[in-house]
């Protein structure tokens, strides 16, 4: 790639002294197509890069990313986990009171969150789930052929997720369009952006509307963060923020990260007898999905002082840009890391972040796995690819459009 | 270099160098310490890194926060009243030595 600076660059600061320059664009077709070409050349280049098409500093080796993202104190998220800076540039979502602070209103939010989404309520929601996922799986193994993408990845969460919450049965559609824009706002203004802004007009008030509590089924988890609220741990309209946040961050990662495993599946067939031989290993075989294609691939962290690392030296106010999916992939940290295996020791990965950000849904995201990929581990004997897979291109998050697929029943 | 002792469920002893400041979680994850899963990276939500510290040193662990409490009421296995998330236990040189079990199940069945 040879770039120069992007027209929806939104800095131009001079790069520090003695920093390797990359030439890539890590928001183009081309990068999303093939990333991991790029993602080697970063790591290769330094522990800390510079990407002229932004001005902006990036690291994509395992042990910068993971401590940058574990040391919240230097690396911010309270400007905002996105190229652009909340607070010099303004928002163009409603800033969230989890995602985008810091402590101490971080501590507060996430333990209601915690609560909401918690072991025991996994517990709770764990044979519905099941039987959603038999006999969904039952459905598409009847058929032989269908889009894993479309009818599993996305059909599973969708069905399963607004009920859990204590959604309304009515206009459930606009959360993969509004996942999907939320997603691309992270990135710079660019066309992948501006195809999915539209929707937010229409979009947004549902979405505010969705996370009342007159709305809400009191028997769904998003009902738990307004009972926090009637015990003062939070307030109401914390209650409100946070179930919008959960409405935002739940839907299109799960999706993502079931479509990443069916994918794998269906390339690593001996990864796919192992499963079937030990359905056990159904957890640990989503957890390695999602460090293998890492989902959410990018987030940005804010300097908060003058600060070292890998030899650079960032200024306070610096924007930078965390490759959670190089980290994932980076071979300085794992053996072979290009390959998907279901018994691999994933403790440490980056794909739900690290430290007090780290995903507070991840429990819900690995049952919904979990469920699935058992449901499917004992109805299919063979699964294999019955098109080319298409990409869906998206500012943070790695996934698909369409993902055709063949299986035979057992 | 500090060493935890890791006892399981079946009674099986396994001693492990200890980095000073590294939780006993993320130790037992590094040297496959059977019995620890730690799936959320130390954040207290997830409850699969629970032990049991042997009684002699539980004076020397650092107070419970509220959230580890909170977790702590949903492991798996029973919880006893020397039950710790090992993700909030760091090494210390106060604690060299020091001997926790695992419980036999991480997961409910």
């Amino acid at each position: 790639m040879n770039t120069g600076l992007s027209p929806h660059a939104l800095y131009d600061d001079p790069p520090p002294p003695g920093i390797p320059l990359v030439d890539i664009d890590p928001f183009c077709s081309e990068f999303f197509a093939d990333p991991y070409p790029h993602h080697a050349a970063m790591r290769d280049a330094g522990p800390v890069v510079w990407l002229p098409a932004y001005s902006i500093p990036a690291c994509a080796r395992f042990a910068e990313v993971r401590a940058a993202l574990l040391d919240w104190q230097t690396f911010s998220s309270a400007h905002g986990v996105g190229m652009a800076d909340l607070i010099r540039h303004g928002h163009f979502r409603l800033p969230s009171i989890i995602l985008e602070v810091d402590p101490p209103q971080h501590t507060r939010s996430r333990a209601a969150l915690g609560k909401a989404l918690s072991p025991a309520v996994m517990n709770t929601l764990r044979e519905r789930f099941t039987e959603i996922a038999e006999e969904l799986v039952d459905e598409l193994v009847a058929r032989r052929e269908f889009d894993a993408c479309t009818e599993l990845a996305e059909a599973f969460p969708l069905r399963v997720f607004p009920d859990a919450l204590g959604m309304r049965a009515e206009n459930r559609g606009h959360l993969l369009p509004y996942g999907d824009m939320v997603f691309n706002s992270f990135g710079p203004a660019n066309q992948f952006f501006q195809a999915s802004a539209p929707r937010a007009r229409e979009v947004f008030p549902w979405v505010e509307a969705e996370a009342l509590r007159e709305n809400l089924r009191p028997d769904g988890f998003g009902m738990i963060l307004y009972q926090c609220a009637d015990a003062g741990e939070i307030t109401h309209e914390e209650a409100h923020k946070l179930v919008r946040s959960i409405l935002t961050a739940g839907v299109d990662t799960t999706v993502n990260g079931i479509g990443a495993a069916v994918f794998c599946m269906a390339r690593f067939a001996e990864q796919w007898q192992k499963l079937r031989n030990n359905p056990q290993l159904a957890r640990p075989a989503f957890e390695e999905a999602v460090r293998f294609e890492s989902p959410v691939q990018t987030f940005f962290r804010t300097t908060t002082r003058k600060t070292a690392i890998g030899g650079a030296e960032l200024e306070e106010g610096r924007k930078i840009l965390l490759f959670l999916g190089s980290a994932n992939r980076d071979p300085r940290h794992w053996q072979n890391p290009d390959v998907y295996d279901i018994e691999r020791k994933t403790a440490g990965h980056v794909g739900f972040g690290a430290g007090i950000h780290m995903c507070v849904g991840q429990l819900l995201a690995r049952l919904e796995g979990e469920v699935l990929l058992q449901a499917m581990a004992r109805r299919i004997r063979k699964i294999e690819l019955a098109g080319e897979p298409e990409r869906r291109f998206n500012n943070t998050l790695r996934g698909l459009n369409s993902l055709p697929v063949r299986v035979e029943a057992v | 270099m500090p060493k935890v002792i890791y006892v399981s469920a079946e009674g099986e002893r396994m001693e492990v160098e200890a980095p000073l400041g590294v939780s006993l979680m993320e130790t037992a994850t590094l040297e496959d310490v059977e019995g620890i899963v730690g799936e959320c990276g130390g954040n207290m939500i997830c409850s699969t890194c629970h032990v049991y510290v042997a009684p002699e040193w539980l004076a020397k662990l650092p107070a419970m926060q509220p959230q580890e409490n909170s977790t702590l009421s949903q492991v798996a296995a029973e919880r006893k009243p020397n039950s710790r998330l090992s993700c909030q236990l760091r090494m210390t040189a106060a604690l060299d030595g020091i001997e926790v079990h695992t419980p036999p199940n991480q997961y409910p069945d």
